[in-house]
């Protein structure tokens, strides 16, 4: 015995240490990769917001010429972005190929459109199809098998999407050689449209809701499962139906769960340059889809709001893309500029989104 | 001992479920019970769960179901308002009958038939809402909408559920809030709001202190003016102090019902005297 005396209390100060050792090994990763997130993030604002250098004016005349009668011209000519490449000036112009003249509100509003309807599309779709496998689909072999492709799908290279979109939305399988014009008549207005739907934000709708489809699917299972079956129980002991019983009891309840999934793929879709560009949108745009110009006309013409979802299009990471690769001078700061728009827009879509969560799950009170 | 059991057998022999009041019995013919179960089997897949359960319970009574875990008591408590039929691959062969009529007819609407039938279950799952909302999800999702209604039933159901008092200043708090007791008797509220003709209670207090569970043995006692209860319990002198009728199971088995007092005192099977005075079970 006394050989083993003190041989517990040894294995219980490592024991400690351990614990400790664990502990400081998740704190650095953490504090790594916040790290570098911020230097990446720092770099980035820093860019886009350095100074515009002055350009030599190749049109300089010393005071010596002046006093000929030929006006001076300054050796330097003003910088056309003195603070900066993030101005106002660059939410509010198309693009173009001079570097100072170039801007995002193309992108900013395309990106806006695109991903507002492929969080139309896809949420319902999402929703109701975890909601039938985990409620009403018997637990068959069929059933497992498209449980297996609905994991496979979510890590399917986005490109493939953006190939299946092509043909399917873009081309729709060449059924048609030539597109057609159509139009819609709705009495105040006249939506134009072809078949097949060709480069329009539809079709990059339709294409980034399949992609996120997956996603939505798998998180919104795990949220209704996470809701245990006594609730249901106790709901359909008091007369309800099962479908009542999912509408008031088992949805709301999971609410916040499933609106993890959305945030969570729509930021996916935000950011998803390689599917866009295989569908082939355009990068050098100067118009917003509907070319709606302010709040006023889309008030005013309500008819353009729905010629939008069938109006070329482009996306931020789409210029963003095509800036990084322009050569000419300028462009780098550009693009930096271009980023941090992406991120602000994607901050803000998640702040709306984890606020809606958060008035959710107050109202749950469990 | 055995000559006295078998001469008392034969002069008065024990009926099933013939444990009706004194006073009834002068009345000429016996009244139809509210819920009869005749020869009923049940299957869990292949597995038989219940043999052969022939039971009557009688209007505005307590019956209570005894018997050692795993006996079936929580099974037949399901079968009666058809809650069985969530779980996949059940079955269930003969009669079971609400007024004369069977429930597992064809044309039976299960979700009329919940209405009729209210449960309360052995751990209490208050809705994660408010406990107005709470009470009021019964009689909302059936179609009263008026809010002046809706108020009215609240207030009754809390009321008969003796907690009213408790809650009335606070019905827009979280049913969650509450104690374990109080939650169980939001619990019996919930289910009385769909003004129900019977109440399956499965070990409604087994998961609470003693002070909780006095309380709902007196609610128990109180409901049984206007309701058909039936009550699975785990606890043998909460049968005998709360119920006028016992039923013995056993192994999926029916093995003896009667009177309360009758069984308790002087159990006819020899299984019964076995579980009660603690052999097994």
């Amino acid at each position: 015995m006394s050989l083993h005396r003190g041989g517990y209390e040894i294995r219980l100060v490592w024991r400690h240490r351990l614990g400790w050792a664990f502990e400081w090994i998740c704190r650095l990763t953490t504090w790594s990769t916040m790290l570098l997130l911020f230097v990446l993030l720092g770099a980035i604002l820093v860019t886009a917001c350095t100074p515009d250098q002055p350009l030599r004016n190749p049109n300089f005349k010393s005071t010596v010429a002046a006093g000929n009668g030929i006006p001076a011209e300054a050796e330097f000519l003003p910088a056309k972005k003195p603070r900066g490449w993030l101005t106002w000036d660059f939410l509010t112009k198309g693009n173009s190929y001079i570097a100072e003249d170039a801007g995002i509100m193309s992108g900013l509003w395309g990106s806006i459109w695109v991903v507002g309807l492929t969080a139309l599309m896809s949420v319902p779709l999402g929703v109701g199809a975890a909601l039938y496998l985990e409620e009403y689909a018997k637990p068959t072999r069929f059933t497992k098998l498209i449980q297996l492709n609905i994991s496979n799908l979510a890590g399917v290279p986005s490109i493939v999407y953006g190939i299946l979109g092509f043909t399917i939305f873009v081309r729709m399988f060449g059924l048609r050689d030539r597109p057609e014009k159509f139009i819609c008549s709705l009495g105040f207005v006249d939506v134009h449209f072809e078949l097949p739907l060709g480069r329009v934000v539809l079709s990059g709708a339709a294409t980034l809701t399949l992609l996120s489809l997956p996603v939505v699917i798998i998180s919104a299972q795990e949220a209704l499962r996470a809701i245990p079956a006594s609730l249901r129980h106790a709901s359909l002991a008091l007369g309800a139906t099962k479908w009542q019983t999912i509408r008031h009891q088992v949805l709301p309840a999971s609410l916040p769960g499933i609106l993890t999934g959305v945030i969570l793929s729509l930021s996916r879709a935000l950011g998803e340059t390689a599917p866009l560009v295989v569908l082939g949108a355009a990068a050098q745009l100067s118009i917003v889809p509907g070319r709606i110009t302010s709040l006023g006309d889309a008030i005013q013409h309500p008819g353009k709001l729905l010629q939008a979802p069938f109006d070329q299009f482009t996306a931020i990471p789409l210029q963003v893309y095509s800036w990084v690769n322009d050569p000419s001078r300028g462009f780098e700061y550009v693009a930096a500029s271009g980023i941090c728009v992406l991120l602000v827009v994607l901050v803000l879509m998640n702040g709306t989104a984890i606020f809606i969560r958060q008035r959710f799950q107050k109202k749950i009170r469990w | 001992m055995a000559l006295v059991k078998a001469f008392t057998q034969f002069v008065d022999p024990p009926t099933e479920g013939g444990a009706v009041d004194m006073a009834q019995q002068a009345e000429s013919a016996p009244r139809r019970p509210k819920l009869e179960t005749i020869q009923m089997n049940f299957f869990y897949g292949i597995h038989q769960a219940l043999r052969e359960i022939s039971l009557k319970v009688h209007e505005k009574s307590v019956t209570a179901l005894i018997g050692p875990s795993g006996c079936g008591k929580s099974t037949y408590l399901r079968t009666l308002n058809r809650m069985n039929d969530i779980i996949e691959g059940t079955r269930v062969t003969g009669k079971v009958m609400l007024d004369g009529e069977d429930i597992y007819a064809r044309d039976v609407d299960v979700v009329s038939l919940r209405k009729r039938i209210g449960m309360v279950f052995q751990k209490s799952t208050p809705f994660p809402k408010s406990i107005f909302d709470n009470v009021a999800f019964g009689p909302r999702i059936s179609g009263i909408t008026n809010k002046a209604q809706l108020s009215e039933i609240v207030e009754q159901s809390l009321q008969r559920a003796a907690i009213w008092n408790e809650v009335k200043d606070r019905l827009r708090d979280s049913a969650m809030a509450l104690s374990g007791g109080q939650q169980q008797r939001l619990c019996i509220a919930r289910a009385l709001a769909t003004s129900p003709e019977v109440l399956l209670m499965d070990e409604p207090a087994s998961a609470l202190d003693p002070a909780s569970t006095s309380r709902i043995e007196d609610l128990i006692f109180e409901l049984k003016q206007n309701y058909t209860i039936v009550i699975v319990t785990h606890n043998m002198q909460q049968a005998a102090r709360v119920s006028e009728i016992t039923a013995f199971f056993c192994m999926g088995r029916l093995v003896e019902v009667g009177q309360t007092k009758q069984l308790f005192t002087n159990p006819i099977q020899k299984e019964t005297e076995d579980y009660i005075t603690g052999r097994f079970g």
